[in-house]
């Protein structure tokens, strides 16, 4: 239906087009007047006001038309006498009623189901019909406005151009409403999550355990299941984890990624560096799936062998297989990122230096790095960012219990790894446990944003510095 | 300390600073090494299957139908008796639990290939072919060298007689290889003899598409507006402000939003290339928001106050002219972005697309797998056959990453104005 609307609209609008060119010229010799603007605005003119306002009006009504048919169906099943005890048998029954419909469904037909299902019809047919007629009118208002517009003979590419100025602004707020999605979503769950658990049992407890956090009924939590929930979902085993193996990945990805980044913009001649930049770039455009494939299936068993050879036990997920994987990984943003810094350090800094009959590593280590410190110190962050957002590897190499360690051969999990293990698979959306993954999501998404907003911040204030 | 003593010191010292710098190059490029050839030497053989030569003779009396018959008949004929007899004539079995490790030998899918076999051509009633039948997993492994033999019997997946009978077809030349058709063709499946990428390479295709058609235009018109007409206030800098911290958003927390918004709220179909699409579009969006304008940057403001001279006005400068001549670049970041969300997985992971789904996908809205997601499923299953089967996912997926960036670096520079 929506496409033959969609196709409707579209061939209407590009007659239009056709229309108002040639009427407005013939307007302009009749009346032997002079246009406002070159005849094919005019078509512009009517192509953007047949066609925006019904198609956002398409948008919006087909967002919201089974989100409003749900709650009308489930609450007419209601004053029928049906029972349900939570959102889950709601949901089933108005798939079985959607079914019915479908004529997809072949169980048993009861009154209250049937009575459903020729409302659930009726309330189709009247949103469709609805729709419909709703659109023609909105069309045939905004080309009844328009056309009344052009035989006026308006500015018309001056409209036209106000018009896509509107539809440039909105395509650039998109950005915004992703934000406010994001933090809408993550903070709807989330205050539910901390509706039930305390905040401060959250951010301060040490015992990480959601499977332990069954309930039978969300809506009347016992006070015998609360004494175990408010155990079971405690944040510092997890930042602990998270912090762990992304200090890991920071000891491989800082030295290497300096040290190249160093060599790159202060020794290597151009060529060199147009083949070992994008050689090293290729590292951060590997999907993360594959070092997880990679650390799950070689780097781990490899530690493992080794650590069995020296009478060692270590885990196969271990921290430190993860870690080094995921610094590799990162060691591109540093180099690149710290490579950009030095390059815009002034030639002057250097120059001053060599005159005083320091060699080029002196200068480097004197002058150069301190001068850039600030953006280094950003870039390092940037990636600190980068691992403890990082997934995929933690996921498949690194472990799903949450230990309490520091030694890099056990395993330990990220937060990271727990929102996939919460959310894998079916999941009611009523239980703690799955609101804690939002929780863990806000937590991770603040934690992101003041990370990079401090990076920010200190390449800024470092290239204002010296530009 | 004498002077020369110190001078030599330090040189050695700015020696050694410099091979640091070298070395740590050296180190990024050995792993870029080690990891491909990893993958390559574990997938590359994922592309050939065994099969065993076996002689099928087409019994009236076990089929029960007639030559020229429909294909709805054969298609409901049970060619089970018919497909068990030929297996096992492959080698002579004393009872009944040598029989069952002899049809363990073949995949199960044996009798399906035989019946594909007979719809090809259906005069075959009464007549003996040979057809090559897929190995089953464990043999495959084992033809291709990569399960040890020498293990004992229990701690081996293969018995003693099955090896004595791969030894014997060995020897009569019965075993072969031939192009792997199901890893390209098929949807996954339990058996990896069977497992293939068709599913997820669809899916993969419809979700960039999907995301391709969502995120380059929103991208494109978006960075028009900041680049060339919006005024400097404080709406403009949340703008921006937004699509930096946006772009440093971990992905997984799109993976959040879209299970939030578009599956719990909106309620659109879990699982599918549509919402993987939407996803993807909402996490690249800002990816390539900045390349975007960057290129639209590069284009030198003579260009806009040319147009403007001769009377254009902003909108005319920036279509007519701007715009095409930072296409190159528009294009080229549009590629690299969407080769980051063919290679996504976290955020897939938590829209469902884990689910184990057979059926290669014939519409967005049909529940599907996608290539990295399938890479996450296969590493996490246990039988050999997978491993490889991974691998060759990957090379799929990083030869396809290998295209999409050589083809933005050729747009680049094949159609890249420079301006000074």
């Amino acid at each position: 239906m929506n496409f033959v609307l969609i196709f409707l609209i579209t061939i209407f609008s590009l007659s239009l087009f056709f229309y108002g060119r040639s009427k407005t010229k013939s307007i302009s010799i009749e009346k032997n007047i002079k246009l406002n603007a070159l005849p094919k605005f005019y078509g512009y003119y009517l192509v953007l006001w047949c066609s925006i306002p019904s198609l956002v009006f398409l948008l919006i009504w087909t967002l919201f038309e089974p989100v409003i048919i749900k709650s009308i169906i489930i609450e007419t099943a209601a004053n029928q006498g049906a029972i349900f005890n939570d959102k889950n048998e709601a949901n089933l029954i108005y798939e079985k009623i959607k079914a019915i419909y479908a004529g997809t469904y072949f169980g048993d037909i009861d009154t209250i189901l049937k009575e459903s299902a020729l409302s659930y019809a009726k309330f189709i047919n009247l949103f469709t019909n609805s729709k419909i007629v709703l659109i023609f009118a909105i069309v045939i208002a905004s080309v009844i406005y328009s056309l009344k517009k052009i035989k006026n003979n308006n500015k018309a590419r001056d409209d036209v151009e106000v018009i896509l100025k509107g539809l440039l602004f909105a395509s650039s707020l998109i950005a915004i409403l992703t934000t406010l999605g994001i933090i809408f979503s993550l903070l709807f769950e989330s205050i539910k999550f901390f509706s039930v658990i305390n905040i401060f049992d959250y951010l301060f407890g040490t015992n990480w355990s959601p499977q332990r956090a069954f309930v039978s009924d969300a809506s009347a939590i016992t006070a015998a299941e609360y004494d175990e929930l408010k155990d079971a979902f405690g944040f510092i085993p997890l930042i602990a984890g998270t912090s762990f193996i992304a200090f890991i990945a920071m000891l491989v990805a800082v030295p290497i990624g300096l040290f190249s980044g160093i060599y790159m913009a202060e020794y290597a001649s151009v060529k060199i560096r147009r083949i070992s930049k994008p050689i090293i770039e290729i590292l951060a455009g590997i999907p993360t799936v594959v070092y997880g494939f990679f650390a799950a299936l070689t780097v781990g068993p490899f530690f493992r062998q080794i650590g069995e050879n020296l009478g060692l036990t270590v885990s196969s997920e271990s921290a430190l297989a993860a870690g080094l994987i995921m610094g590799i990984m990162i060691i591109p943003y540093v180099s690149s990122l710290s490579d950009d810094v030095i390059n815009s350090v002034p030639q002057s800094l250097r120059d001053g230096s060599y005159a005083v009959g320091a060699t080029k590593s002196e200068t480097i280590k004197k002058v150069v790095i301190p001068a850039a410190l600030p953006g280094i110190i950003g870039s390092v962050l940037l990636a600190v960012s980068r691992a403890i957002g990082e997934t995929m590897i933690v996921v498949m190499a690194a472990g799903l219990a949450a230990n309490l360690t520091i030694n890099p051969l056990e395993s330990t999990t990220t937060i990271t790894t727990q929102i996939v293990m919460i959310l894998v698979g079916d999941q009611e959306f009523d239980s703690p446990k799955t609101q804690s993954a939002f929780a863990l999501g806000l937590t991770l998404f603040i934690a992101t944003l003041v990370l990079n907003y401090i990076a920010q911040r200190a390449v800024k204030k470092y290239r204002e510095k010296y530009d | 300390m004498t002077k020369e003593e110190r001078l030599k010191k330090r040189h050695s010292a700015e020696k050694r600073f410099r091979f640091y710098g070298l070395a740590s190059i050296f180190v990024a490029l050995l792993f870029v090494l080690i990891l491909v050839h990893n993958i390559f030497s574990k997938g590359s053989s994922a592309f050939m299957k065994t099969a065993i030569n076996v002689e099928v003779f087409f019994d009236q009396e076990l089929l029960e139908i007639k030559n020229g018959a429909t294909e709805n008949q054969i298609l409901e004929a049970d060619f089970y008796d018919i497909t068990i007899e030929s297996l096992l004539k492959v080698f002579p079995a004393q009872d009944l639990d040598q029989e069952n490790q002899l049809i363990d030998l073949f995949t199960t899918d044996a009798e399906i290939e035989i019946k594909r076999a007979f719809l090809e051509n259906n005069n075959l009633i009464g007549k003996k072919i040979n057809l090559e039948i897929t190995a089953s997993d464990d043999i495959d492994q084992l033809h291709k060298g990569n399960y040890p033999r020498d293990l004992p019997e229990d701690r081996r997946r293969i018995s003693d007689f099955q090896l004595i009978i791969y030894d014997n077809l060995v020897e009569n030349k019965k075993i072969i290889k031939n192009f792997n058709n199901y890893f390209f063709k098929n949807g996954d499946s339990r058996d990896p003899e069977l497992a293939g990428i068709g599913g997820a390479l669809i899916g993969s295709f419809y979700s960039i598409i999907i995301c391709l058609l969502l995120a380059f235009p929103v991208a494109v018109l978006a960075s028009i507006y900041l680049e060339e007409f919006a005024p400097k206030n404080k709406i403009t800098d949340f703008i921006e402000i937004n699509i930096n911290n946006l772009a440093a958003v971990p992905s997984i927390v799109y993976g959040l939003l879209a299970l939030q918004i578009l599956l719990a709220t909106i309620q659109l179909p879990r699982s599918t290339p549509l919402v993987a699409g939407i996803t993807l579009a909402l996490m690249t969006l800002p990816r390539i928001i900045i390349p975007c304008r960057a290129s639209l940057k590069a284009v030198p403001p003579s260009i806009r106050e040319g147009a403007l001279a001769v009377g254009a006005s902003k909108f005319q400068s920036v279509f007519h002219h701007v715009v095409p001549l930072a296409l190159p670049g528009t294009l080229s970041g549009t590629i690299i972005g969407l080769a980051q969300a063919l290679g996504e997985t976290a955020p897939l992971i938590l829209i469902g697309m884990v689910a184990f789904v057979v059926d290669i996908p014939s519409t967005p809205i049909d529940p599907s797998s996608s290539l990295p997601v399938q890479v996450y499923l296969w590493s996490e299953s246990a039988e050999r056959g997978f491993v490889e089967k991974t691998s060759a996912t990957i090379m799929m997926l990083l030869s396809f990453l290998i295209v999409m960036n050589f083809l933005a670096v050729y747009l680049r520079q094949k159609f890249e104005k420079r301006w000074n």
